[in-house]
C-alpha cells in the first residue's frame, strides 16, 4: 500500500515535470493581437500601421527560420472600452492570444490593462497616453512603451510655462486620456510658479472647436493647452487659426502632436508648433531605413508614427526575451518580468530600460513644426530644438504610485 | 453677455450645415420618399471633389469654380445611384431605402478610407475670405460669416424652387399622383431622378462650404449625418422650410450647450428630439404620414 503510493506519487511528478519541461522547451507558438482603433480618428496615427509594424517586426526578428510560428491577428476596438475589452477577452479564451499590443485611446487601454492581468498575458501598450498604466493603475502583465502623459507635461508643457507662459486654459478631450494629461500637466504649471485659469471639456471626435475656442480667446490666457489628439487637434488647430488666436498673441500648446496630425494640418497652418516625440522618422541612418521600408508597406506611403515605431520596438524586445527564456512560456507576468530584466536596444528608440513599473524609459526630443520653405520632402515636416533624457522626462520612481515597486 | 452673443453666432454657422444637409435630406425624402443615409458620404465626397480639383497634376481648380463643379460631379454620382438601384426601391417600405443607403455609405467611406486614411486632408481658405473682423464681442472669420450667408440664400432658393415655382408644383403633384402626372406628359421618373441629383448637390456643396473649416475626411459625413437626422426628424421628415429653420435653430441651441455645459454638447440634439417625438411625433412642422 505504502510502496504503491510513493511509486504514484513519483510517477506523477516525472510525469508533470517532463511535460511541463516538454511544454516549456518545445512550445515556440506565439500569437499576438494587435488592437487598435482601425477607422476613426486614431486610425492613423496607430491602425493598420500599428498592425504592419508587429508584422515587421516578426519578420526582421528572424525566429520563424529558427522554428517559430508566430501569427498576428487584428481588431478595431473603435475607441469603446466595452468593445476593447470584448475582444480581449475573446483573444485570450477563444484564440489563445498571448500578447495584445498598441491599444491607442486611454479609456480602452486602461480597460484592455485589466483583462489582460487577469488573463496572465502580455500587453505591450504604444498607443495610449495616460500615466496611469505605470502608476496606480500598474499591473505585472504591462509595458508602456512609447510615451504618457506625465512625459508631455514635463517636456512640452515645462518648456511653454518657463518660456513666460504662466497662464492656461485646457481644450480637454473628455475622457480618461485627456483627464490624465490636464492633470500632469497642471501639477507641472503650478510647480513652475503658472496657473490654470479655465477650461472646457470637451465631447471626444467632436468636428467644430469655435465655441469652445471663442471661451478660451475670451479667457486671456497666454497659453491654450490642447489636451486631446489626433483629428481633435488637428481640427481645433486648424480653427484656431481661424479665430486669429496665435495671432492675437495666445500661444498654442499641442501637448500631444503626431506625425500624421502634422499631415493633416499642413505645414501652412502647423508651422512653428512645438511639441514632443519620441520617434521621428529622419532622425538617424537607422530610422530612415526602417521608416523606408515601412513606408513602401503602408497604402499611404507615410513613414510610421511614434506609436507604430513603439509597437515594432516593443514586439521585438518581447521575441528577445522569448528567445532568452528558449521558449513561450504562456505566462505574461513572467515574460514581461524577463523583458524588465534586459536592457532596451533597438534601431528606433536607441538604448533604455523597462522600470519595475513597466514604463520604458528613453530620450524624447522636442520638434518644432517646419515653415513650407523649409521642408525638402513629403513627410519632411519635423525641426529638432532639444532632447530630454529619458530619467527627466518619465515619473521617477519615487513619484510613482505603483503597487509593484512596494515590494 | 458678450460671450453669449458670440456663442449664437457660432451656433448660426454650425446651424447653416444643418440646414444645408437636412434640407437635402427633406428634398429626397418629400420628393422620393427615400430615408437617404448616404447623405454624409456624398457631403464628404463633396469636399473631396473640392480637394481633388485643387490638387491634381493638370489643371488647379480652386475654391469658387468647385463651389458649382463638386455639387455637379457628386450629383451626377447621386443620379447614377438612383437610376441604378434606389429607383427598384419605389413602392416598398422605407425600410429597404434605409438600408441601401446605408450600405452605399459604408461602400463609399470604405474605399475613400482605405486610399486616404482617417485624418484627412488640409484644405485652405480662399485667399478673398481669409482673416476676419472683429465685432466687438468675438472675432467672427470672415470665411464663417460667408458660410453663413451663402447657405441661407442656397436654401431659401431650395424652397422658393419646390414651394412657389411651376416646376417645384409638378414635383409635388407627382409625388402626390405620379401616374396622373404621367398622363399630363410630364417624364416622371426623369424628375424623380434630377430631384434626387438636387437633393444629392446641396450635400455636396455642403461639403465644399466645410472643407476649409473641418479636415477633408473619409468620415466627416459619417460623423455629421447622425445630428442631421436628428434635426431632420425634430423639424418634421420632408418637411423644407422646417428643415432650415431646425437646421439653423438646433445649431444654435448646440452652440448654448457648449458654453454652458460642454460635456452634452453632443447629446443635446437627440434629448431634443426624444422629446419633440413624444409631444408631436411627426415632428414640429410635419405632416402625418
Amino acid at each position: 500500500m505504502m510502496t504503491k503510493s510513493i511509486a504514484s506519487f513519483l510517477l506523477g511528478t516525472a510525469l508533470a515535470v517532463t511535460t511541463a519541461g516538454a511544454a516549456f522547451a518545445q512550445d515556440k507558438t506565439v500569437k499576438i493581437g494587435a488592437l487598435s482603433d482601425q477607422s476613426g480618428l486614431y486610425a492613423d496615427l496607430g491602425g493598420p500601421g500599428s498592425t504592419l509594424a508587429a508584422q515587421m517586426a516578426v519578420e526582421d526578428s528572424g525566429l520563424a527560420a529558427k522554428g517559430w510560428k508566430i501569427d498576428i491577428i487584428s481588431g478595431d476596438h473603435q475607441n469603446k472600452p466595452d468593445i476593447g475589452t470584448a475582444i480581449a477577452r475573446q483573444w485570450f479564451d477563444v484564440d489563445k492570444v498571448d500578447i495584445i499590443v498598441d491599444v491607442p485611446n486611454s479609456g480602452v487601454a486602461l480597460a484592455v490593462n485589466n483583462i489582460v492581468k487577469e488573463k496572465n498575458g502580455v500587453y505591450i501598450n504604444s498607443g495610449a497616453a495616460t500615466s496611469d498604466l505605470t502608476n496606480a493603475q500598474c499591473s505585472p502583465n504591462t509595458v508602456h512603451w512609447t510615451y504618457d502623459t506625465y512625459m508631455l507635461a514635463h517636456t512640452t508643457g515645462q518648456a511653454l510655462v518657463k518660456a513666460g507662459g504662466d497662464t492656461w486654459f485646457f481644450l480637454t478631450a473628455d475622457y480618461a486620456f485627456g483627464a490624465a494629461l490636464e492633470r500632469d500637466t497642471t501639477s507641472v504649471i503650478t510647480a513652475n510658479g503658472g496657473k490654470v485659469i479655465g477650461g472646457v471639456k470637451h465631447p471626444l471626435n467632436t468636428p467644430d472647436f469655435s465655441s469652445f475656442l471663442l471661451q478660451a480667446q475670451a479667457s486671456k490666457a497666454k497659453v491654450i493647452g490642447l489636451a486631446n489628439a489626433g483629428g481633435d487637434t488637428t481640427n481645433t488647430i486648424k480653427q484656431a487659426a481661424e479665430f486669429g488666436i496665435v495671432k492675437g498673441g495666445q500661444k498654442l500648446a499641442a501637448l500631444l502632436l503626431f506625425l500624421t496630425d502634422v499631415k493633416a494640418i499642413g505645414l501652412e497652418t502647423a508651422q512653428g508648433l512645438n511639441f514632443t516625440e519620441t520617434f521621428y522618422w529622419d532622425m538617424n541612418d537607422q530610422t530612415r531605413a526602417f521608416s523606408k521600408r515601412f513606408a513602401e508597406k503602408m497604402k499611404s506611403n507615410a513613414p510610421p508614427t511614434m506609436v507604430q515605431a513603439g509597437v515594432y520596438a516593443g514586439v521585438r524586445h518581447y521575441f528577445k526575451a522569448l528567445e532568452s527564456l528558449g521558449g513561450n512560456p504562456h505566462d505574461g507576468a513572467k515574460v514581461v518580468e524577463k523583458m524588465k530584466s534586459m536592457p532596451t536596444e533597438d534601431d528606433l528608440f536607441g538604448k533604455g530600460e523597462i522600470q519595475p513599473n513597466g514604463r520604458t524609459i528613453h530620450n524624447a526630443y522636442l520638434f518644432e513644426v517646419k515653415k513650407p520653405s523649409e521642408s525638402k520632402g513629403p513627410w519632411d515636416f519635423y525641426k529638432l530644438v532639444g532632447t530630454v533624457s529619458g530619467d527627466q522626462a518619465f515619473t521617477p520612481l519615487s513619484e510613482s504610485k505603483c503597487a509593484l515597486l512596494k515590494k | 453677455m458678450q460671450a453669449l452673443y458670440a456663442q449664437l453666432l457660432v451656433g448660426l454657422i454650425n446651424g447653416s450645415f444643418y440646414a444645408l444637409l437636412s434640407l437635402g435630406l427633406a428634398v429626397i425624402f418629400g420628393m422620393l420618399n427615400i430615408i437617404n443615409f448616404a447623405h454624409g458620404a456624398l457631403y464628404m465626397m463633396g469636399a473631396f471633389v473640392a480637394y481633388f480639383l485643387l490638387n491634381n497634376d493638370y489643371l488647379s481648380i480652386g475654391y469658387w469654380p468647385a463651389l458649382i463643379v463638386a455639387p455637379i460631379v457628386v450629383g451626377i454620382f447621386g443620379m447614377i445611384l438612383e437610376r441604378t438601384m434606389l429607383q427598384w426601391l419605389t413602392g416598398l417600405d422605407h425600410l429597404y431605402g434605409l438600408l441601401l443607403t446605408f450600405g452605399i455609405a459604408l461602400i463609399v467611406q470604405g474605399v475613400f478610407q482605405n486610399y486616404f486614411g482617417s485624418s484627412g486632408m488640409p484644405y485652405a481658405i480662399p485667399d478673398q475670405l481669409k482673416g476676419g473682423m472683429n465685432l466687438g464681442f468675438m472675432f467672427l472669420p470672415i470665411y464663417r460669416g460667408w458660410v453663413v450667408i451663402f447657405s441661407l440664400v442656397v436654401c431659401i432658393a431650395t424652397w422658393f424652387l419646390i414651394e412657389k415655382t411651376r416646376l417645384g408644383a409638378y414635383l409635388r403633384a407627382a409625388t402626390e399622383n405620379p401616374t396622373l402626372v404621367r398622363a399630363f406628359g410630364v417624364n416622371v421618373p426623369r424628375m424623380i431622378t434630377l430631384t434626387y441629383g438636387l437633393g444629392v448637390g446641396l450635400a455636396a456643396l455642403a461639403g465644399v462650404l466645410s472643407a476649409p473649416i473641418n479636415q477633408v475626411r473619409p468620415l466627416m459625413g459619417a460623423d455629421l449625418i447622425i445630428v442631421v437626422f436628428a434635426v431632420v426628424v425634430i423639424g418634421g421628415m420632408g418637411s423644407i422650410m422646417g428643415s432650415i429653420i431646425t437646421g439653423f435653430a438646433l445649431g444654435v441651441i448646440e452652440g448654448m450647450t457648449k458654453y454652458f455645459y460642454p460635456e452634452a454638447s453632443n447629446t443635446v440634439v437627440f434629448v431634443l428630439m426624444v422629446l419633440v417625438l413624444l409631444v408631436k411625433p411627426t415632428g414640429l412642422t410635419g405632416r402625418a404620414a
